[in-house]
């Protein structure tokens, strides 16, 4: 008895001593050679290492680099602001700058001598909130046309740039025999579905303040009529960008509206000819009006003065004009300054017509600021309404707007 | 409760000395009582009761984004409440879980009790087929669903394809308000089954031989003993399988999410997706947790009722 005894005192003060010491390792370990080290957050892939390991060169400063799921961010950055744990830099899509911003979490950039800079006025618009810059984003994007040349050589069409002649060239490229539908778009009912069709929207007049305007009444028609030709698959309603990506591949499509995050998919195709160009207006009077896509880098308040002023200092670096352009060549994106996309156009003509429409680009909370995925549910609820045939797209404007 | 007396009248009587000493023994005994709940009752406080407290004040409370970094909710009474009510798709998701519910227990349970009943008759592969059966129940949710969407697609579907041989144009399963439902319910229907045969059968199992032999004896076979014999046998399985169901069914969100995202026009959104679209998509916690207690409170009738009926047959 006394034996067993004496072994289970001496076997529960191994186990706590044991503790104690994986405790203490714990805390010490992670800050190797010199300097600080920053822990960035965001949602791309390993492919996007390089860019910071630039910048943590330049800073002197090691990162620990954390990779989110997409759809899991905001979630993961909530869980961690509760936990007063957030990452040094904070990556986040354009559109929830604002929302984040407003809960107090975000420190003002000009606080580390940050401004936009030659950034396209976009930029600014989406990362301000109450005045002050919180996020700025080094590489942007937006959507166009995307066509396939080869189906378009073969049915004598050329790429439309109103919409009768949009109209005009997807009923031509429809072939029900192939399964060939002549234009796809995703409208989905998430805030991609609203993304998409934000392009029409806006161009013709249409504001998030208020969807129930004749000018978004005249936009979702449009979409509708395309559909309803039979130029468009009824199962918009269910795809997401990476759906209309790969049955425009599948050349089930002959034109489709995406994004250049595409572009590798796109080249890796076999057998694909294809081109963009801006999305067609109305009236050849209009100007494009594409919404502004790409993710800022924030810095979160994290209470520790000096790690903030180096995070300041690693932001800055990313949006320097120099490491856009590195920015841009790993992700296929457009740089930020006007001056360096326009250079950077000249040597990659597959995003030529994206550097086109970013200069005119909105940003989605350039007016609702945190208040703008309200409105996206509103924009895609009615597209939904209408696609579906449930309303009419002026019935389903109002139905929208007024609902919940 | 006299033999009781008796003992400790005696002791009186005789030596006082041992009094304090069972009631030592009673306490101890009463303390080892409680030791055995304790856990339990620390489980249940943690995992189940703390989460509804803080489900309804947050219902209660304006939570959202900012109450993460901050951690302050301010209090709107019913506030939240009063506008999932007045919202128009309150009636829409009422509606779509209702039928959502008792679309799929109804067909789970028939299918599932006929299949239950045909593989009672033991055939060459009854076993092997029986543990196939299992599969849709094996499979993550979230797999299944992205796999049937395939499956149901209008244009390329494998579904819409094989109907194709018969002549039938392409269904809009997924992307139809009115056939979205349909094709969801299908596919909870499809997963269901397997937890309904699976259950039905063993309980088929506990019904005696004898009693069909003694049946066919006075003429009754086929549907007349199924009636007479099997049917008042599994009823206390029967009623398990279905309140389990219900309630189950009453809360499947990642097939719904999988499949439709809550449906064309929201045409397949229920009390679940709709509580998820709020909390997780809109970041307002308070409406979110209002509809939930919806949920919650629609499945705590369905448990009451679960009581009822048992309570009867106890009784019985």
């Amino acid at each position: 008895m006394k034996k067993s005894r004496i072994a289970a005192v001496l076997a529960g003060v191994a186990t706590v001593a044991l503790a104690i010491t994986g405790c203490s390792a714990g805390g010490s370990g992670g800050s190797g050679g010199g300097g600080k080290a920053l822990t960035i957050e965001d949602y791309y892939t390993k492919t996007y290492d390089p860019n910071y390991q630039i910048c943590a060169k330049e800073v002197g400063v090691k990162v620990t680099i954390n990779h989110v799921a997409g759809a899991g961010l905001i979630a993961k950055v909530l869980q961690q602001a509760s936990s007063k744990t957030l990452p040094d830099v904070l990556m986040l899509d354009n559109p929830d700058v604002q929302q984040i911003a407003a809960t107090g979490a975000l420190s003002p950039l000009s606080n580390y001598g940050l401004d936009a800079g030659g950034d396209v006025k976009a930029v600014t618009a989406a990362g301000t909130y109450k005045g002050k810059l919180y996020g700025l984003a080094p590489v942007i994007n937006s959507i166009a046309l995307y066509y396939n040349t080869d189906l378009l050589q073969a049915a004598g069409v050329q790429p439309p740039k109103t919409w009768d002649e949009l109209q005009a060239a997807a009923q031509k490229l429809t072939d029900p025999s192939k399964g060939q539908y002549g234009f796809a778009m995703s409208n989905i009912n998430t805030y991609e579905g609203a993304w998409q069709f934000l392009p029409f929207f806006w161009t013709n007049g249409g504001d998030e303040k208020d969807i129930d305007s004749a000018g978004a009444a005249q936009a979702l028609q449009f979409v509708v009529d395309l559909q309803n030709d039979g130029s468009m698959s009824k199962s918009s309603v269910s795809w997401a960008q990476a759906d209309v990506n790969n049955q425009f591949i599948a050349g089930k499509a002959a034109m489709m509206i995406n994004g250049p995050w595409q572009l590798p998919a796109l080249n890796a195709a076999k057998n694909l000819k294809f081109d963009s160009v801006p999305i067609p207006v109305r009236d050849a009077s209009q100007k494009i009006t594409s919404p502004l896509g790409g993710e800022a880098f924030t810095v979160p308040v994290t209470g520790d003065k000096d790690k903030m002023a180096l995070a300041g200092k690693f932001v800055g670096c990313l949006n320097k004009t120099s490491t856009q352009t590195k920015i841009a060549g790993t992700t296929g994106n457009v740089p930020s300054d006007s001056a360096t996309a326009d250079a950077w156009a000249k040597d990659h003509p597959q995003v030529a017509s994206f550097v086109t429409v970013v200069k005119t680009a909105r940003a989605r909370t350039g007016e609702l600021g945190a208040d703008w995925p309200k409105a996206a549910t509103k924009i895609y609820t009615a597209v939904q309404l209408a696609l579906t045939g449930k309303a009419q797209p002026a019935a389903a404007l109002k139905q929208a707007q007024a609902g919940d | 409760m006299t033999t009781a007396t008796l003992p400790a009248a005696r002791l009186r009587g005789g030596t006082g000395s041992r009094r304090p000493g069972r009631g030592r023994i009673r306490f101890v005994r009463g303390l080892a009582r409680w030791l055995f709940v304790v856990p339990a009752v620390v489980f249940v406080a943690v995992f189940f009761g703390y989460p509804l407290v803080k489900n309804v004040t947050m219902s209660l409370q304006h939570y959202t984004t900012t109450t993460f970094y901050t951690g302050e909710a301010p209090w709107v009474g019913f506030a939240n409440y009063a506008s999932i009510f007045a919202s128009s798709l309150f009636s829409t998701t009422i509606i779509n879980t209702g039928l959502f519910t008792i679309g799929s227990i109804v067909l789970q349970f028939i299918i599932g009790l006929l299949l239950a009943l045909f593989f009672k008759r033991h055939f060459p592969l009854s076993g092997f087929l029986r543990s196939l059966l299992l599969l849709p129940w094996l499979l993550p949710i979230i797999a299944s669903s992205a796999v049937w969407k395939w499956i149901l697609d209008q244009d390329s579907g494998a579904l819409n394809q094989f109907l194709g041989l018969f002549g039938v144009p392409p269904t809009p399963w997924l992307v139809s308000p009115s056939l979205a439902l349909v094709a969801v319910i299908g596919v909870n229907i499809w997963l269901g089954i397997p937890f309904n045969t699976t259950i039905l059968y063993s309980g088929l199992q506990a019904v005696p031989e004898e009693l069909y032999e003694a049946a066919s004896l006075d003429g009754a076979t086929g549907w007349r003993a199924f009636w007479y014999i099997t049917w008042p046998s599994i009823r206390s399985v029967v009623s398990v399988v279905v309140v389990l169901g219900v309630v189950y069914t009453l809360k499947v969100l990642d097939l719904i999410l999988g499949l439709t995202g809550g449906g064309p026009a929201n045409s397949t959104q229920t009390l679940a997706t709709w509580t998820y679209q709020k909390s997780f998509v809109l970041f307002d916690f308070g409406q979110g947790a209002a509809v939930s207690n919806v949920l919650i409170a629609v499945s705590l009738v369905f448990a009451v009722v679960y009581l009822y009926l048992n309570r009867r047959e106890v009784d019985e």
